[in-house]
């Protein structure tokens, strides 16, 4: 198909075919700045002065006496400590929940008993879970388990409400990160691991020896994708941090917005902070994330 | 071992353990040979597996069922699947059922559909549920039709695909905080973009104060998310497109079809598989979308672009009517139950699961 199409385009010269890949092409490009334009929009509003942007039209660059980066080192200042905190509890809970979804991809797929569909549609239908629905318990929870009383240790009782949500976040991460490794582990050689269990290999020893080596590209991408949606949830962060001390970058941000309210340079300074681990993560590993993405159905 | 490995046998559902029996049940023969390897690489681990141990004690069928071997690997995340999502929604349930309120603990000893039935005669429940259904519903068409023509122009062979695949998802991967901070930003009525570029080409009329007018805010909002979700979509098509053989490419168009005609009637309806996974993410996200809402109106979103994930949010965690807000919950529930369930269904029948 590809070749027929560019042979097509060759021969074709200045005809039809060209002009509907001029076409083509129109709307690919109208498309990128459907996409780009609130990004750009808020790029060039971030390095205006307030003037600047009530002055000037949202998209064009600042003008020369209008330039300048305060609103970004103000806006890192209130972001810092949440930068900082995200990253404190974003990170534990993804490699969790990777390493824990990997485990039950393994139990799940690679070995066969009686009943096996019946969990795993109990672990599938997880994913789906409107969080809603298990806010208010969770609170409940998390003041009953009251991990703070009963660890007497500074680092329990200061970061309190990130550890709750970071097991939290590891928690409802599970479901999906099964289901990640299940697609990819359901594609590995049944005759391999069978091949190994002739040889006596115990299952510990085939998820250790032959599943884990072979897991790197599909823990890639549950990494990539999982890191991205625990850095970027508000939900949790909201209804389990009390502390102010432990607000993660979203709330953070939400607060910077709230008490900045006519001040766009400000807060578009604040969310290109917020969004910038996770934008370099998609911009050096896009490629994983589509296909976390794409593994969510 | 020949016992284990009949049972293995029977016991895989899948095509492929159905076709390698044959060669295991021959391979058997050279199994107790193998055991002797099996002695030198794991005997410290499990030395009940060697040769001479006859098979027949229940302790040592357990302990070489495959389900007692799977265990500890799907247990523990099991377990916690268990008490975060199950028993959470069960005691939503319980809590939904008591009338608690307030600063104090729940007490449960009174149980009562009381939270239901003020549902039914709640104005603004009715007005989120339906704000709800609406933004399910058009928000996932648009964000689908967008997706598939995205995903339709994406594989038409272009040039620097990965740079377009790149940018047109590059919405997803940002924090509903940060895209709702944008848009409230683009739909500043006097100074923000969208304005600005209507009067630009002179249609001034058609500029609106798009979030602050209950005319328009669910839709501004819809079309903020579809943008950010539309990438999505194209990925999930993309992955449908590549899927369908090329000769049907070309038997169509040896037939003279045109090449709108030839996706609308050949390639389109091979997409349902597709089409069919992506709304169901889209839906179940409709239904749970809150920060983006939060973020741009706070727990009072107004009549006309209240959702019910926002008023589950407002009515327990901002006046602290538990129980109401449990019921709320329930009813979102309840909801992303009605539209998993049947694809789940539909998944397993095609033994897809």
């Amino acid at each position: 198909m590809s070749e027929d199409r560019s042979d097509d385009s060759f021969f074709g010269g200045l005809g039809a075919i060209d002009r509907s890949r001029i076409g083509l092409y129109a709307v690919l490009l109208a498309m990128v700045a459907f996409y780009l334009a609130p990004l750009e929009s808020g790029l060039v509003t971030a390095f205006k002065t307030q003037t600047g942007f009530t002055q000037t039209t949202p998209f064009a660059p600042p003008p020369p006496g209008e330039f300048t980066t305060a609103a970004w080192q103000v806006a890192f200042d209130r972001l810092r400590e949440g930068l900082v905190n995200s990253l404190l509890m974003a990170v534990p809970a993804t490699v969790l929940s990777a390493l824990l979804g990997s485990l039950a991809a393994y139990g799940l797929t690679n070995l066969s008993w009686r009943g096996q569909l019946g969990v795993l549609v109990l672990f599938v239908s997880g994913v789906f879970l409107p969080y809603q629905s298990v806010l208010v318990p969770l609170t409940q929870f998390w003041s009953f388990v009251d991990l703070a009383g009963r660890i007497p240790l500074a680092v329990v009782d200061d970061y309190d409400g990130l550890i709750h949500l970071s097991i939290t976040h590891a928690a409802y991460g599970v479901p999906i990160c099964t289901v990640l490794f299940r697609s990819y582990y359901a594609t590995i050689d049944d005759e391999m691991l069978e091949a190994a269990r002739l040889d006596g290999a115990s299952a510990a020893t085939i998820y250790r020896r032959i599943i884990l080596p072979l897991s790197v590209p599909i823990f890639a991408v549950t990494l990539i994708y999982q890191f991205t949606q625990i850095w970027n949830d508000l939900l949790f962060a909201l209804v389990l941090i009390s502390d102010p001390g432990n607000n993660v970058v979203t709330v953070a941000l939400n607060q910077l917005q709230g008490s900045f309210v006519q001040q766009y340079n400000l807060q578009m300074a604040g969310a290109f902070i917020a969004a910038l681990p996770t934008l370099v993560v998609y911009v050096l590993f896009g490629e994983q994330f589509a296909k976390g993405v794409a593994g969510e159905t | 071992m020949v016992g284990r490995v009949l049972r293995r046998a029977g016991a895989g559902d899948d095509d492929v353990a159905g076709e390698s029996t044959a060669e295991n049940v021959a391979e058997s023969d050279d199994s107790v040979a193998a055991s002797d390897r099996c002695l030198r690489t794991d005997g410290g681990v499990e030395p009940a597996h060697g040769a001479g141990t006859p098979e027949t004690s229940l302790i040592d069928r357990l302990r070489r069922s495959e389900f007692v071997e799977s265990l500890p690997f799907w247990g523990p995340p099991g377990l916690l699947v268990l008490i975060f999502v199950y028993g959470a929604v069960a005691w939503n349930f319980v809590i939904s059922l008591t009338g608690w309120e307030g600063l104090r603990q729940p007490t449960y000893d009174e149980f009562t559909l009381e939270m239901y039935r003020t549902l039914l005669t709640d104005a603004s429940f009715i007005a989120a549920f339906r704000n709800t259904l609406v933004l399910l519903v058009v928000f996932t068409v648009l964000s689908l039709a967008l997706g598939l023509v995205l995903a339709i122009l994406v594989d038409r062979d272009i040039r620097f695909e990965n740079t377009f695949r790149t940018i047109y998802l590059l919405p997803m991967s940002l924090s509903f905080v940060v895209t709702a901070i944008f848009w409230s930003w683009l739909y500043n009525p006097r100074i923000g973009l969208i304005n600005e570029a209507l009067r630009a080409v002179h249609l001034d009329f058609l500029a609106q104060a798009w979030l602050a007018d209950p005319r328009f805010k669910l839709a501004a909002i819809i079309f903020a998310l579809m943008w950010q979700f539309s990438g999505y979509c194209m990925v999930v098509y993309l992955a449908g497109l590549r899927a369908i053989p090329t000769d049907q490419y070309e038997a169509a168009r040896i037939d003279g079809a045109s090449t709108i005609r030839l996706y609308w009637r050949v390639i389109v309806p091979q997409l349902r598989a597709s089409t069919m996974s992506a709304a169901v993410v889209l839906m179940v996200f409709a239904l749970k979308a809150f920060d983006f809402l939060f973020v741009l109106f706070g727990v009072n979103p107004g009549r006309s672009a209240d959702i019910l994930a926002v008023m589950m949010y407002r009515v327990a965690f901002d006046r602290l009517q538990w129980a109401y807000g449990a019921a709320v919950a329930m009813v979102l529930f309840v909801m992303a139950l009605g539209v998993i369930g049947p694809y789940l269904y539909l998944q397993y029948r095609r033994g897809e699961l």
